[in-house]
């Protein structure tokens, strides 16, 4: 684990991220979005998980991000103001910060979390077989209950695309 | 430099976390809210390899992987529904949307 390159992907993550929430623009915004998925790859690739940086490119950067610019083009840009500054979500917003601020306070003062650094031995998730072991013995209930949320997500997305009023007729 | 240790990659993912829910809470547009949202599901991501990673298990790794599944289902679903509430509404904004409300 170099920290030159945990800096360099912490950094563009972060600016990123920054990019997101900041962006007026959707499209601007998705971009960034990629960007940051992009710097959280190279950060599980720092991290020995290069099957997870690679379904991460290959899910989100690949389809996520491009679906959400299909619909940022299918419903055209909106222009209006971009901010919703109502004294709820600020009072939202700034008790958030203070509480992060506090959470990372108390992790820097008394984070006694850190297993000793890994001493270049390979990570777990580094090697294939693993993960296909896991996923065939412990965890062969939640792959099933994955495959069934899918199906039902995707009999949703049919039933939610469709006309709202029922005209659409069968070829 | 030092190297990049737990800490490190916890108070990353807090702030990619906190920088997600900032989004959800001030921002107008529905789709930049599920960008948002969809931050705060990689942060999450994030902090749970970086657990399996430096305690040496490999159950962090694998929850990641259903993560993404859930992602990859809650994006299709969530699409859907904003374009089936656009094409009822012609809006995107979350403040004109607000039909329960009244």
């Amino acid at each position: 684990m170099s920290p030159a390159l945990f800096t360099l992907f912490a950094a563009l993550t972060l600016a990123s991220a920054v990019g997101v929430v900041a962006n007026k623009n959707v499209v601007n915004a998705a971009m960034c979005f990629l960007l940051g998925l992009v710097g959280v790859a190279g950060l599980f690739v720092q991290l020995d998980a290069y099957l997870l940086a690679f379904l991460l490119l290959l899910v989100y950067a690949g389809a996520v991000v491009v679906l959400f610019l299909f619909i940022v083009m299918l419903l055209g840009p909106q222009g209006r103001a971009a901010w919703r500054l109502t004294p709820g979500a600020v009072v939202g917003g700034l008790v958030a910060g203070a509480l992060l601020l506090a959470g990372w306070g108390s992790l820097l003062v008394h984070g006694r979390l850190d297993p000793p650094p890994p001493d270049g031995a390979p990570g777990v998730g580094a090697a294939l077989k693993p993960y296909a072991y896991q996923l065939f013995t412990t965890y062969l209930l939640p792959v099933q209950v994955m495959g069934f949320l899918l199906l039902v997500a995707m009999l949703g997305v049919i039933v939610l695309s469709r006309k709202a009023d029922g005209t659409e007729k069968a070829p | 430099m030092i190297t990049a240790t737990l800490d490190h990659y916890l108070l990353l993912s807090a702030a990619l976390f906190a920088l997600g829910f900032l989004g959800v809470l001030l921002r107008r547009n529905a789709l930049v809210i599920f960008m948002s949202l969809e931050l705060m599901l990689v942060a999450s991501t994030l902090a749970l390899v970086a657990f399996s990673r430096f305690n040496r298990t490999l159950d962090g790794n694998v929850f990641v992987f259903f993560i993404l599944t859930v992602a990859a289902a809650e994006v299709a679903v969530g699409l859907a529904i904003i374009v089936a509430l656009f094409r009822q509404r012609h809006t995107l904004q979350v403040d004109e949307l607000n039909a329960l409300k009244h």
